[in-house]
């Protein structure tokens, strides 16, 4: 009779199924048929999807590639750390190490340029948190993932850590600065 | 072994001994455990209020470990013990299999999880509940972990194999009640989700003890969330049966149709372990093709499931309303129900707060690209807060009320404080969830003690709206403790103050379920169909939501930088 009792027909595999539950069935079905389709749409039609390019690394090889790219491309050096600011080619590649607790180096883009950013991790997990933008991706230890990123908007960036890293997380701040065409 | 089946006077409901003091200790343990989870709530939300920011650091990130592992893992594994136990031996009348057995996965959990705090208080062990490598724990927080995990299984086992001791019995005919059901389709993920859990936290133990050299942090992530995510099926799977049972109790309904809901049952086992992928969309180690098809399955069967229960459980509310004559217009039935039964309150909101936040919001945030918008941002403590908690809490906290004077023979104390707190937990703890995401939605994080990161090299300010929706979080974070706090010293007040009940008659034999009789075969086979009108302008009202929200977030995310 209820829930919590045997079926009363015992053959209730044989009861046929009301219309309107049906129609709801088919509702949430088709539904759930848009909702995939709507994530490859995006992948050919949209122009936000995170880069499949991911290369095994050591954080030894990713920090050497990052100092070198670092020793090439910096333009000033900004606060009491003299943290190097870094002007990453047009079209080119841009590192950042993830690291306790800082990203380093600060980038400098344009506006309507396509970079080729490295993302990895020197220790723990971390998360790249780009605002105010809000744009979320997860770095890890021992992955170098290339994202391919157009800044739409000059301005100063903020990179926060969101994947919890430790005592000093809180203070994983970096930066990144989007330049207007000139 | 001997035993005695107690038949309770008030609900009619079969308790055999054994399984009636488990149900007890386990449901008291968990209690326990929602204490201490409880307390260390109202820590995390007074440091992550601003205006407040009660512990330093280092504290901050100890206590917010202990409240996921004290509330996600403990009190919930505890209290779906009992749910298993319940949907087994007392809803099939027969007796436990093996209660020795039970006795020791109670004892294996219990030791577990007091050595997993033991590790976490120790100050060595703040690495969240997911523990994410490499960052190391110390040993017996894995081992405890571990113990609870095994404890659980062995309780699974019992479960099983109380199914088979109804069967060989012959105390029910037919097929399995639905609550029953669920519970089994409960049981079965939690099998698989445990050997996961087993394949990840074995070998970290052994990393943290140095017998392994390294554990990669992307296969980590994977298994480990094969733990994580599936456990939440499990809560998902034990409360729709919970709801499923409040309908039954309080109302006499039964499902619209059996089958439709069994088979809903069947497609969380099927569809709901890949759920897990959610949490990998935005890392670097799975492809685009990875993503989309583990994120759907190609089709959302698992969403589709959960629609469907949202569907048919207020529909046979509502059906069961009608045969008793609230028939006037689409909403008498609803408006008639008994709003002053903690019972049937607190597993309506449930239900319409699971449905509406927890449910639209999941499947949002589980979308390959709209999840860049919302990874690790307080979103996502957001969303499960109205899935886990105002879902899975809720409807535990709501059957409790039936459960204390049932199970325990007492009668509930302060009847009018007991008819406040699903209210007052439920709004306040949904409201919460809807402020978290909206904080979460300006980009504020998950799991960061200090906003105004103070230490770091730069400053960023949050936009002023993100630093009002942590007040808001802060303050009704509050009421939602006051609310759960309620529940606690109502429930353990009423278990020492309350009025002694009757306990019933005592047999040595299990009284067995009477077989259904022609008529009332005859009855189930739509003679008494009633149509459910009110329930479908509800469900659509869901699906008009879930669309727009859905799209106003690929707006949002069409506005981002560009990303290939």
């Amino acid at each position: 009779m209820s829930a919590i009792l045997p079926p009363s027909d015992r053959l209730w595999w044989k009861q046929p199924i009301d219309k309107v539950e049906w129609a709801w069935i088919a509702i949430a079905f088709v539904w759930g048929m848009i909702m995939f389709a709507m994530m490859i749409y995006w992948h050919v039609f949209g122009k936000q999807n995170l880069s499949n390019e991911t290369y095994r690394t050591t954080p030894e090889l990713f920090a050497a590639k990052a100092e070198k790219f670092i020793a090439e491309n910096t333009i000033r050096t900004e606060t009491d750390q003299n943290i190097p600011v870094v002007k990453v080619p047009a079209g080119g590649d841009g590192y950042l190490i993830a690291r306790l607790w800082s990203w380093y180096p600060i980038l400098e883009l344009e506006k309507g340029q396509t970079y080729r950013i490295h993302l990895s991790s020197l220790d723990y997990q971390h998360g790249f948190s780009l605002q105010p933008v809000n744009i979320n991706i997860q770095v890890l230890p021992g992955y170098e993932h290339v994202v391919k990123m157009t800044p739409t908007k000059a301005g100063t960036y903020a990179i926060v850590c969101n994947e919890y890293c430790g005592i000093g997380h809180s203070s994983m701040l970096g930066r990144i600065y989007v330049k207007g065409n000139q | 072994m001997a035993t005695t089946y107690r038949t309770c006077p008030v609900s009619g409901l079969q308790f055999e001994d054994q399984a009636e003091k488990l149900m007890r200790w386990n449901a008291v343990a968990g209690v326990l455990w929602l204490l201490v989870g409880g307390i260390t709530a109202l820590l995390v939300i007074l440091t992550r209020w601003p205006a407040i920011k009660l512990l330093p650091a280092d504290q901050f990130y100890l206590i917010l470990t202990a409240h996921g592992i004290d509330m996600l893992i403990l009190w919930i594994l505890f209290f779906e013990m009992a749910v298993l136990y319940f949907a087994s031996s007392t809803l099939l009348r027969c007796r436990l299999a093996t209660p020795k057995i039970a006795w020791l996965g109670f004892w294996l959990m219990v030791v577990g999880g007091i050595t997993t705090n033991i590790a976490i208080f120790q100050g060595e062990s703040s690495v969240m509940f997911t523990s994410y490598v490499p960052m190391q724990a110390a040993p017996h927080f894995y081992l405890g972990i571990i113990l609870v995990a095994v404890g659980a299984l062995l309780g699974t086992a019992v479960f099983f194999g109380t199914l088979v001791v109804a069967r060989k019995d012959k105390t029910y005919q037919g097929s399995l009640p639905l609550v029953t059901f669920g519970a089994l389709t409960a049981a079965i993920i939690a099998t698989f989700t445990i050997l996961a859990g087993a394949g990840i936290l074995i070998p970290t133990f052994l990393w943290s003890v140095g017998l392994i050299k390294e554990i990669d942090a992307q296969l980590y992530r994977m298994v480990w969330w094969g733990l994580g995510h599936s456990s939440q099926q499990i809560n998902v799977a034990a409360h729709v049966s919970v709801w499923y049972l409040t309908a039954a109790v309080i109302f006499g309904a039964k499902p619209l149709s059996e089958k439709v809901s069994r088979f809903a049952f069947l497609l969380y086992i099927l569809f709901l372990q890949l759920a897990s992928a959610h949490h990998l969309l935005s890392d670097p180690g799975m492809s685009a093709e990875w993503k989309v098809l583990n994120t759907s399955y190609f089709m959302y069967f698992a969403v589709m499931a959960s629609m469907i229960h949202g569907f048919t459980v207020p529909g046979a509310i509502e059906a069961a309303q009608r045969r008793k004559g609230y028939t006037n217009g689409l909403f008498e039935w609803l408006r008639k129900a008994p709003w002053g039964n903690p019972v049937f309150s607190g597993m309506f909101i449930s239900l319409v707060s699971f449905g509406f936040l927890g449910g639209i919001s999941g499947v949002v945030l589980g979308t390959e690209q709209i999840n860049m918008l919302m990874h690790n941002t307080f979103y996502v403590p957001g969303h499960f807060h109205t899935t886990v908690v105002t879902g899975t809490t809720l409807a535990f906290m709501s059957i409790t009320y039936l459960l204390v004077p049932v199970l325990f023979r007492r009668e509930m104390i302060l009847p009018k404080l007991c008819q406040i707190q699903p209210y007052l937990f439920g709004i306040s703890m949904s409201v919460l969830g809807l402020v978290m995401m909206g904080a979460g939605t300006l980009g504020v994080s998950r799991r960061h003690w200090d906003m105004a990161f103070s230490g770091a090299p730069f400053q960023y300010e949050w936009p002023g709206a993100a630093y009002l929706m942590m007040g808001l979080t802060g303050i009704f974070g509050v009421i939602a403790v006051v609310g759960g706090g309620l529940w606690i010293l109502l429930v353990v007040g009423s278990l020492l103050f309350g009025k002694k009940l009757d306990g019933g008659k005592v047999s040595s034999q299990p009284t067995p379920i009477p077989p259904s009789t022609q008529a009332a075969s005859a009855v189930a086979h739509g003679s008494d169909h009633v149509g459910v009108p009110g329930t479908v302008v509800l469900a659509l009202l869901l699906f008009v939501s879930f669309v727009l929200y859905y799209f106003v977030n690929w707006k949002y995310l069409s506005e981002v930088w560009l990303l290939s």
